[in-house]
């Protein structure tokens, strides 16, 4: 095809990109420019540009800094507990829900467990902080009813993970289901007609056929998740936490907020986000190539 | 015999075990509207549980003679409209051309979007940004920075390379151009996918929240969950002289119920939404785990 013919046939594909590739260009590789201020002592007045290069000074300086620290470990300690609680809850469910042969039982279940993934982080953390509240919550009334103490679910850090995890399973754990279900769909009828016949009971049914069924999902999904663990949404955490149990629940994306927008240390918050960014994407290219090698090994 | 009891038990029990998880799921939402609708004393003794009781509904009234809620309320949804349309106008405007293998390009565009999604400036230089394009106390800083969802775009190609090449060859042949091909035949067979991604699209705007918190400080344009943030979390009551009002009142309303009545205020609208969200929620889902 000539370049006037290849032109005049393909112009008006072209004209359609032109605002999609300035808007990836302006909006996300634009702030990227924006990142250098980690390597300048960045001053408001001068600007970007000419704000003094400092090398690693802000890298040095964010290291030093307890609260950094404490943030760093709490992104992990989170996102680690996260996933010993949250990633287990839903295969379970899926498996219950599998059970379930009438169709319609099934389908009201599902319909009920599905309904909180749609509601804001804001508005669980206005449901939770006020069920779970040590004076006028609902489960501490019940409990001072019941002869005991009041528990401090929201003031006491330990307590606080306890209701930062609850909170969480809350929210994912129907919504979670539905690509085990998926997988679940896949597995041959006729294993479970065979095993029937030979009889394995319920249980054994379950154990034999339809979670090794499922495992490559379940692999497949540890590893993204595992890939996932020096991200943390902001959303959560920052509705959930307070300043008493900060030790646990300052994490990356509450500290930068914090000492970025609050308190104007735009430098440093850079140089925090930048530092995330980039062992996350050493974590997800690390998951990435675990599950290019599991795939091609299941394939072989 | 045995194991067919014993098949009875165990679904029985499952059905049991799965009802209570269910009563869990909705128990807080329950707990809430009763605290909307419960009288304040009764609050106070603890009795309020899954249902309402000293039944009344002035923590509503209340909550409804503040004006900034139905302005935040407006705002939110006029926000969320405008930003569902041009996303989905930009996402198409992406997604079509680059399902084009002949196009020139093509493969260098898709990873110069795709490396967006694993890596960014983060939230400071966003900030920067968007202050540079003065672009702060607007609607369109909530607007602009997310115009189009790689992810999402990726869902949209997917279910346009599935619609047969045959009918895009006939159309050719008669002489249609591409503009014409997305108008008429592309578009029309995509109506389930386009649906979907504008749910998908609304949804996390009307959820979204750390946006706001970050660009708006003007309180004329507070979407909903940051007022409902403010309210919740400073334990304040709604509006500037509603604790006058309330000292003035017989029957006090406790700021647990008002600040209930503001969270269902803001569930309602996801309520009514609901049966459409999950049956297109659950398609997308599927969609976006099966690409490639």
């Amino acid at each position: 095809m000539s370049t006037g013919s290849y032109i005049r046939r393909f112009w008006q594909l072209y004209a359609m990109l032109l605002l999609p590739v300035s808007f990836f260009a302006l909006f996300k590789y634009g702030p990227m420019y924006g990142v250098t201020i980690a390597f300048k002592d960045y001053n408001i007045f001068q600007g970007i540009w000419q704000s003094p290069w400092n090398g690693t000074e802000t890298f040095r300086e964010i290291f030093d800094m307890q609260t950094f620290k404490t943030a760093l470990r709490n992104t992990f300690l989170l996102n680690f507990l996260d996933l010993a609680v949250s990633f287990p809850a839903p295969i379970i469910l899926a498996l219950m829900l599998n059970e379930v042969r009438q169709m319609r039982v099934k389908r009201v279940f599902q319909t009920v467990m599905y309904f909180p993934h749609f509601i804001s982080w804001v508005i669980i953390g206005g449901l939770f902080l006020q069920i779970f509240a040590t004076n006028s919550g609902i489960i501490n009334q019940m409990l001072n009813h019941a002869g005991f103490q009041s528990i401090p679910f929201l003031s006491n850090k330990y307590w606080w993970l306890a209701t930062y995890l609850v909170a969480g399973v809350w929210q994912s754990v129907g919504w979670g289901t539905i690509i085990y279900l998926a997988a679940l769909t896949g597995i041959n009828k006729e294993l479970y007609e065979a095993a029937e016949t030979d009889g394995a009971g319920r249980m054994k049914r379950m154990w034999h056929i339809t979670l090794p069924g499922i495992r490559p999902t379940i692999l497949m999904l540890l590893i993204l998740a595992i890939g996932e663990m020096p991200r943390i949404g902001f959303e959560r955490p920052f509705v959930l936490g307070n300043s008493m149990v900060s030790d646990f629940s300052e994490v990356l994306s509450t500290f930068v907020y914090k000492i970025g927008l609050q308190t104007g240390e735009f430098s440093i918050a850079t140089a925090v986000g930048l530092f995330q960014s980039v062992i996350a994407l050493v974590f997800l290219l690390g998951a990435n190539t675990i599950t290019r090698k599991f795939a091609d090994q299941s394939i072989v | 015999m045995k194991q067919k009891n014993a098949g009875r038990l165990f679904e029985s029990l499952n059905i049991t075990l799965l009802f209570i998880l269910a009563v869990l799921c909705l128990a807080p939402l329950l707990h809430i509207v009763s605290l909307s609708l419960s009288s304040g004393t009764e609050i106070t003794s603890g009795r309020v549980t899954i249902f309402p009781r000293g039944f009344n509904i002035e923590s509503y009234q209340q909550m409804l003679q503040d004006v900034s809620m139905f302005r935040s309320l407006l705002f939110t949804v006029v926000l969320t409209v405008t930003f569902t349309v041009l996303c989905m106008l930009m996402t198409i405007l992406a997604a079509y051309p680059l399902t084009k293998k002949g196009l020139k390009g093509r493969k260098f565009i898709l990873y110069f979007i795709v490396l967006t999604m694993y890596f960014g400036g983060g939230v400071i230089p966003d900030y920067m940004l968007t202050k540079g394009l003065h672009l702060l106390n607007s609607m369109w800083a909530l607007i602009l920075p997310g115009l189009i969802s790689p992810f999402y775009m990726i869902i949209m190609m997917s279910f346009f390379r599935s619609i047969p090449q045959g009918l895009e060859e006939a159309a050719e042949i008669d002489g249609a151009s591409f503009n014409g091909i997305l108008m008429r035949i592309i578009l029309p067979l995509s109506v389930p996918v386009l649906v979907t991604l504008s749910l998908f699209y609304a949804v996390g705007r009307w959820n979204g929240f750390s946006d706001s918190l970050y660009y708006i400080t003007d309180p004329k344009l507070y979407p909903l969950q940051l007022k409902l943030y403010q309210i919740v979390m400073n334990s304040m009551l709604v509006g500037q002289d509603a604790a006058e009002r309330l000292s003035q009142l017989e029957n006090p309303i406790l700021p647990e119920s008002l600040k209930a009545a503001s969270i269902i205020f803001s569930i309602v609208p996801i309520v009514i939404v609901y049966p459409w969200l999950q049956k297109y929620f659950v398609t997308g889902t599927m969609l976006g785990s099966v690409k490639e």
